[in-house]
């Protein structure tokens, strides 16, 4: 039986974090980007218990991820009133075709 | 010296009257008329000869040698200089003031008739009252400054009433000679005031210059003045000559005299009352006043007094010559009035002062007479001046005739009428005359002559106009004028008679005359002059002359105008063609001074204005020229090399700008890009420096 170690959740979290960057840098729906972002907070998260619970199992990191939750949440709640205004405005959530702010 | 407060009315009741008129008379007479002019215009100088018979009648109260004085502030104080502006009045000013005031008021009425429906009425009364202003002040003057106040204001009056119908460029043109004319005289009078001025401000000694320690130009105080300066040189010649030759300059101007007289006849082109009361009765003899005030110093200089009786007598021979010949009424008038006036300088030029000023009380009454009988005519003929083609008027005209008359008689020097006394005192002193560097008998020699030529030619011009038969009518008959016309006239011509009284020579009474002996205070200085110490018996032969050639002179004329009868004058005329030519030509006076004078004067004129415009202005356009090709550099550079250089700072922000926005694409997803590139290479470099310094 293998055991379990840190490595593992950190290979783990790096997997969970990459897939989050391609994700936002590849995706053209805004919703989705928003995902990315999401599983690349959580990858972060996973490590921040990981290496809290390897150290000593202190508690730190589990009250560092519970803060990253609930930021993470407000900032959905507020990047998806922002999507909808842009949707309402643009018709379209495309961050390809969203770019007036072009210099 | 006798303090009377209203003194000052007299010369200012006038000048009321040509503010008022002057300032609102346009509007009065569109809203009421003619008649509100003239209770303004017309009543004030009246009212000046009340007050001037009131100071009269006080003055004659008065002792001997007293005069009247009205202080009213002080003009000028510099150091120990100082002039006031005060009117005072001894015997030759009250008698010029009730000349003036009496004359003058009597041609203001006279002026309702003659100015009758003129547009510009209002305008004429304005510069009527104006002239009598100057005039008074210019008699009632305390002092040599204000009275030379008075001089210019008369000229500007005449040059403003000369060229009253200024519509006719005739008129324009006489009234610019006069005044260029009169200015040249007057030039010479503000230089015998300077040189006067400097005489007697003080004198250089050995311990440097002394300051005079009374300076004044008060007429009571300069006698004794003047006398103090009398060994006084400039330029080698006693000031009291220089002094006394540079305001007779100024006498020639003001009074036409040889060689500023031209300006007179030319004067005509004013209306006829004006002719009458400035260029004959009043204005003209301010020349001969102003030598009469300053009696003292004429007497210092023989050589001034003879230049003056000589000019005198020359102009008095010269313009009667003129006058012979004239066919315009009022030309004619006007070279006798030179020529009369040429009689007073006589006068005060042989220091018979009294005389002279009595000859300009007598002339101005039956000169004055004389123009507004003229006047009378030349409104009667619908104004026609030329006597050829007037005659019989007499008839029809039965006041104007006899009160011309009169005048005539009076001016030719008949023993009834003022004239005689006044020419024959003349002639006689200047006859017996000792004080001239030429004998006494030249001066009277040529007024003698005179005398005849104008006893010609007055009753020339009384045959040409009054006898003979009536010429066509032009729609018009002549008829006698209004009332307020022929009055002033008989007035006029009463007054020519009348004045008789105040000189009838002492020859005859035994006594001197009532006008010697008034004047005499102000002659005082002239009181000792020497004579030539001819007796009673050649003083009763001069006279019978003179009454002989009078008579030779009206004879003649009565031989060969009366009636209008005789053919000998055409005849005579074109048998003398060549003199004729000369002498109805004014002997080309006019000419001659326009072609030496006039012309070097526009010559010398044009030589300015072409050194102004090519040399002054050409210098200024040259700055100008210059200050442009400085602000052209300086406006260059500003433009290429400061404007230059912000807009190179600009320019690059811009360039920078433009390369740099390619980078905001706008798009999110390249956004991101960067970022996680940048954060690759961060991690990356982070590896490495931790490598580097560990």
């Amino acid at each position: 039986m293998i055991q379990v170690g840190l490595g593992h959740f950190l290979v783990v979290g790096t997997l969970l974090f990459t897939l989050g960057v391609v994700c936002v840098i590849t995706r053209r729906n805004a919703v989705a980007i928003l995902i990315g972002i999401e599983l690349m907070l959580n990858a972060s998260g996973l490590n921040l218990i990981a290496f809290s619970h390897y150290n000593n199992k202190a508690v730190e990191g589990s009250v560092f991820v519970l803060f990253v939750i609930v930021l993470a949440a407000a900032e959905a709640a507020v990047a998806m009133a922002l999507i909808l205004a842009i949707k309402r405005r643009l018709r379209t959530i495309d961050v390809d075709q969203t770019s007036s702010l072009r210099g | 010296m006798q303090q009377f407060n209203i003194l000052w009315l007299i010369p200012f009741f006038p000048l009321m009257g040509a503010f008022v008129n002057g300032a609102f008379g346009k509007k009065l007479q569109r809203r009421f008329g003619e008649k509100i002019i003239n209770v303004i215009g017309v009543t004030l100088p009246w009212l000046s000869f009340v007050i001037a018979v009131f100071a009269f009648i006080k003055l004659r109260g008065l002792s001997e040698g007293e005069f009247l004085s009205d202080h009213l502030w002080t003009w000028v104080a510099v150091g120990q200089f100082h002039v006031d502006l005060a009117f005072s009045m001894d015997s030759l000013s009250a008698m010029m003031a009730l000349i003036v005031t009496f004359v003058g008021s009597l041609i203001h009425v006279y002026s309702i008739g003659y100015m009758h429906d003129d547009e510009s009425y209002w305008r004429f009364f304005s510069y009527l009252n104006l002239f009598m202003f100057s005039m008074l002040t210019l008699i009632l003057a305390d002092n040599l400054l204000l009275m030379f106040v008075g001089w210019e204001g008369v000229g500007l009056c005449s040059y403003l009433l000369i060229g009253f119908w200024y519509k006719d460029l005739n008129n324009a043109k006489a009234g610019m000679k006069a005044f260029v004319v009169n200015r040249i005289g007057d030039f010479g009078f503000l230089i015998g005031f300077f040189i006067l001025f400097w005489g007697l401000g003080g004198s250089w000694t050995a311990n440097g210059y002394h300051v005079a320690g009374t300076f004044s130009l008060n007429f009571h105080e300069l006698p004794e003045l003047v006398a103090g300066i009398g060994d006084k040189l400039l330029w080698g010649v006693p000031i009291a000559t220089l002094v006394a030759l540079f305001f007779f300059v100024g006498a020639t101007g003001k009074s036409a005299q040889i060689p500023l007289y031209i300006w007179l006849p030319d004067a005509m082109a004013g209306p006829t009352p004006v002719s009458a009361l400035i260029h004959a009765a009043t204005m003209v003899t301010a020349g001969v006043y102003m030598i009469a005030r300053m009696n003292f110093l004429y007497i210092l200089s023989p050589a001034a007094m003879t230049v003056v009786a000589m000019v005198g007598a020359a102009t008095a021979l010269f313009a009667a010559t003129i006058g012979c010949f004239q066919n315009d009424i009022k030309k004619v008038l006007a070279y006798s009035t030179v020529s009369q006036l040429g009689y007073m300088f006589i006068g005060v030029g042989v220091g018979a002062f009294w005389a002279g000023s009595y000859h300009l009380l007598t002339h101005a009454f039956f000169k004055a007479c004389l123009f507004l009988g003229a006047g009378s005519v030349i409104m009667a003929m619908h104004h026609e001046q030329d006597m050829r083609k007037m005659g019989g008027l007499g008839k029809v005209m039965p006041i104007t005739r006899w009160t011309y008359w009169v005048a005539c008689v009076a001016i030719s020097g008949f023993p009834i009428a003022a004239g005689f006394f006044s020419k024959d005192e003349i002639l006689w002193k200047a006859f017996d005359s000792g004080v001239l560097l030429v004998p006494g008998w030249l001066p009277w020699l040529l007024g003698f002559v005179a005398a005849g030529l104008t006893s010609f030619y007055m009753f020339r011009s009384y045959f040409l106009t009054f006898t003979g038969d009536l010429p066509e009518a032009h729609g018009h008959e002549p008829e006698e004028q209004r009332p307020v016309v022929t009055g002033v006239l008989v007035m006029l011509a009463a007054g020519a008679v009348i004045l008789s009284f105040v000189g009838l020579p002492k020859l005859w009474m035994g006594a001197e005359p009532a006008l010697e002996q008034f004047l005499a205070p102000v002659f005082e200085a002239a009181e000792h002059l020497p004579s030539a110490g001819h007796g009673h018996g050649t003083e009763w032969i001069m006279m019978l002359l003179s009454v002989g050639i009078a008579f030779v002179g009206m004879g003649s004329a009565w031989w060969l105008y009366r009636g209008r009868s005789n053919p000998l004058p055409e005849r005579l005329k074109q048998r003398f063609a060549g003199i004729h030519r000369v002498v109805y030509n004014k002997y080309y006076v006019d000419e001659a001074y326009h072609a030496t004078a006039v012309r070097g004067f526009m010559g010398t004129s044009r030589l300015c204005s072409w050194f102004d415009v090519k040399v002054i202005d050409g210098l200024v356009n040259g700055a100008g020229t210059f200050t442009r090709a400085f602000a052209w550099i300086d406006g260059a550079i500003d433009k290429y090399l400061v404007d230059g250089l912000v807009n190179l700072i600009a320019r690059m922000v811009r360039f920078c700008g433009a390369r740099v926005r390619r980078i905001q694409t706008g798009r999110l997803p390249a956004y991101l890009a960067g970022l996680v590139t940048g954060a690759v290479v961060l991690v990356v470099l982070t590896r490495f420096l931790m490598d580097l310094y560990s």
